[in-house]
């Protein structure tokens, strides 16, 4: 028969209406049609997405304790690994261009991602040997202004282990064994200049 | 299966005599002019029956002057491959006569050859540019090509 | 049909050109389409293109090769990991890496569960350019949606995941991500059932599909056409099967193949195709091995991308991406970036066709034919 199949479809279609409903969903229970539950939207922005753990956005740079203890030694691994080169750092440095240490470290005096054009890829995270760069989960960063509001400094950047311990606990948990074990290992706890990293 | 390279080099030199061919690490590297020829043999030859060009490409070596083009064959009857194609051209005029004929997969593939690399495809039924927009100077994947704002970043 | 073109013994016709796209809702992208017409009948059509063309390969060119990952999510957007993994073996081919056992499973299972999401979104598209507007698309959406959430909880993003690596992938899957996978994937074919009943048999639908667009077996072979598109023509061509890449020689499946190649071929090998990925995923999901989720040789690339030069030479490397074959050619010069780095994006060369198949059919078949193509412009432009 001419349009049994389009009858058979809009059946579909009628049970994902009625599937919408507690009611309807009551009604297909009782005639024991296995049943989803209908609404897959939500009210964004008064009700937010529930992400995964893993979820990236844009990066940020980890200090341990007071901003000023980064973990970043503006050895520039990310800032030469960034497919799109949205990385541009500035290694701290004194009169003599001898590189100026504090926390027994280099620092970097300018620390810029240019957020506009990082494309979230993670590889910034997976290169760095000390662990000072990691992914963000904030994702409302909509500005008004290309340059002003979407190059993010180092101060916008700096974003403490703790805050990074609270949005990705499983990852901060792996990372955080790694420096400790890595602190163990260097024998001198007064942090000689990290020599030039070679690989993992 | 598909007889190892030598063997194919061989069988492609009796059965069409005159060719060169030449064997290199990266596959079967035939002259210009006999192109048309071993591709055409190639393919209707029931030993290879290559009726597939999986891809086609240039590679440009400005160092040594010279531009590749690249095949690969694949049979899709027999289900063997691949076989590599390379045929070395001159880099100011590359010149090349097209396979579009034999395999019509090759159309696109080398209006894109000719838009990226400046390749010129005689034969070819349609050769325009297709990435890049008509009236575009140049031919960006050259490696002499100079992007236009290098040095933004300072 | 009766009517010969432009023979009228009255009325003075005159051929009429025009322009579908770039900015078309049914172009799949901003891809353009210059129609020449006679009445309401294709006499010519040439595709334009370029306008999405960001020249990955000059990109890639200038980046190492772990670089390139990142930028290969956004060539088919529909499937990056799909395009990750092609990328992955060409490298492993060129750098001769081993994969870990666990890798590969999870290799294969993203790029399986890649079909299910493209092959449901590319339905859904070929619906809403048919008319069915919104409402298969938006059924295959809510599934599609369910994957992404998997490959979000993997790898961090739901489409420019970045995470097939050489060797393996970039780090192992979350706890507890398999058995929601099995869920997932055992959940499938219900929704595969309620959406075949809703299209195949779907009378509007047999009509605007039969016997329209139709490739011919010896054109699809002739135009390089692969994937479904070839299948749906009678090509018994598949990749995984041809070249048994990877670990796909241990899984049992069959290759679905159409009989006539018109677009409700291609719209029904797609359907039985995810059927048979399922079957995959099914192996895949049981027999997944533990162990570490990527060889030592391709972490210590991830890590370092600048060390790793291959040696000298080239490797061209493919996989049955779920638009048709999807290949890297990579030339090595020693260096960390590749010399040269080539994709043979499938449906650009699939597009070779488009006027074969469009010619003789009105505007609106091409709308469809255009559809059932399957297209990514992303892809196609690069």
């Amino acid at each position: 028969m001419i349009g049994a199949g389009v009858l058979r479809g809009m059946g579909v279609t009628f049970k994902t209406l009625l599937e919408t409903y507690p009611w309807g969903r009551a009604i297909l229970r009782t005639l024991q049609i296995p049943v989803t539950d209908g609404i897959f939207t939500i009210p964004y922005p008064e009700t937010k997405q529930q992400h995964p753990e893993r979820f990236r956005y844009f990066p940020f740079l980890v200090y341990d304790g007071t901003p000023d203890n980064l973990r970043c030694v503006a050895c520039k691994i990310c800032e030469q690994e960034c497919p799109p080169q949205s990385i541009h750092i500035v290694m701290e440095k004194d009169e003599q261009g001898r590189p100026v240490k504090a926390h027994g470290r280099t620092l970097p005096k300018q620390f810029d991602v240019d957020m506009s054009i990082c494309m979230s890829c993670r590889i910034c995270v997976d290169v760095c040997p000390f662990d000072a760069i990691e992914m963000d989960n904030e994702y409302e960063l909509s500005a008004s202004d290309r340059y002003e509001h979407m190059i993010f400094d180092k101060h916008k950047l700096l974003k403490s282990a703790e805050y990074f311990q609270k949005i990705k606990p499983t990852e901060a948990a792996t990372v955080d064994q790694r420096l400790a074990a890595k602190k163990a290992k260097t024998a001198s706890p007064t942090g000689d200049k990290p020599s030039q990293p070679s690989g993992p | 299966m598909l007889p190892p390279p030598e063997e194919i080099k061989s069988a492609l030199e009796q059965l069409l005599p005159g060719v060169s061919l030449t064997l290199d690490a990266g596959g079967l590297i035939v002259v210009p002019n006999d192109l048309v020829a071993v591709c055409r043999c190639l393919k209707e030859n029931e030993r290879f029956s290559l009726d597939y060009l999986a891809n086609l490409t240039a590679v440009d070596y400005p160092a040594e002057q010279r531009m590749d083009v690249v095949y690969h064959l694949y049979s899709m009857a027999k289900k063997h491959g691949p076989v590599t194609l390379k045929v070395k051209l001159d880099r100011n005029q590359p010149v090349v006569a097209s396979v579009t004929p034999i395999w019509r997969g090759a159309e696109f593939q080398e209006r894109e050859a000719y838009d990226l690399f400046g390749v010129r495809f005689e034969g070819h039924p349609d050769l325009r540019r297709i990435l890049m927009w008509e009236g575009f100077e140049g031919h960006p994947m050259r490696k002499d090509y100079v992007v236009e704002d290098q040095d933004v970043l300072g | 049909m009766e009517l010969k073109a432009g023979i009228s013994p009255t009325i003075e016709t005159q051929q009429l050109e025009v322009n579908l796209g770039p900015q078309h809702p049914s172009t799949h992208g901003v891809f353009r389409m210059i129609a020449t017409l006679d009445g309401e009948t294709i006499v010519k059509l040439k595709p334009v293109m370029g306008y999405l063309h960001r020249n990955h390969e000059q990109i890639g060119e200038r980046i190492t090769y772990i670089g390139s990952f990142p930028f290969t999510d956004r060539l088919d957007y529909f499937c990056a990991m799909s395009n990750n993994f092609g990328l992955a073996l060409a490298i492993e081919q060129l750098g001769g890496i081993q994969a870990s056992e666990r890798g590969e499973y999870l290799r294969v299972i993203m790029a399986e569960l890649t079909r299910l999401v493209n092959h449901t979104a590319v339905i859904g598209f070929l619906l809403n350019d048919m008319g069915a507007f919104g409402t298969p698309l938006l059924y295959a959406f809510r599934e599609r949606e369910k994957i992404l959430d998997l490959f979000e909880a993997a790898s961090g993003s739901r489409m420019m995941c970045n995470y097939v690596r050489p060797g393996g992938v970039r780090e192992d899957v979350p706890e507890g991500w398999l058995e929601r996978t099995r869920a997932i994937v055992n959940a499938f074919p219900r929704f595969l059932d309620e959406f075949e009943k809703l299209l195949t048999e779907n009378e509007i639908v047999q009509q605007r599909c039969k016997h329209v667009g139709v490739l011919s077996k010896e054109l699809a072979m002739n135009a390089s056409v692969t994937g479904p598109m070839l299948r749906a023509s009678g090509v018994n061509y598949d990749i995984r099967k041809v070249d048994g890449y990877s670990i796909y020689p241990r899984f049992t499946f069959r290759v679905p193949l159409g009989t006539v190649g018109d677009v409700y071929d291609r719209y029904y090998v797609r359907i039985l195709e995810m059927r048979e990925s399922l079957k995959i995923l099914e192996q895949a999901l049981k027999g997944i091995p533990g162990g570490p989720a990527i060889s030592p040789k391709g972490q210590a690339i991830g890590k370092a991308p600048r060390t790793f030069r291959p040696p000298k030479g080239a490797a061209y490397g493919r996989i049955e991406a779920p638009k048709g074959e999807l290949g890297f050619y990579l030339v090595s010069d020693g260096s960390p970036q590749p010399y040269r780095y080539h994709v043979r994006a499938p449906s650009f060369v699939n597009l070779t066709v488009l006027e074969d198949l469009c010619i003789g059919h009105k505007v609106a078949d091409v709308i469809i034919i255009l559809g059932s193509v399957d297209i990514v412009m992303g892809e196609v432009d690069r």
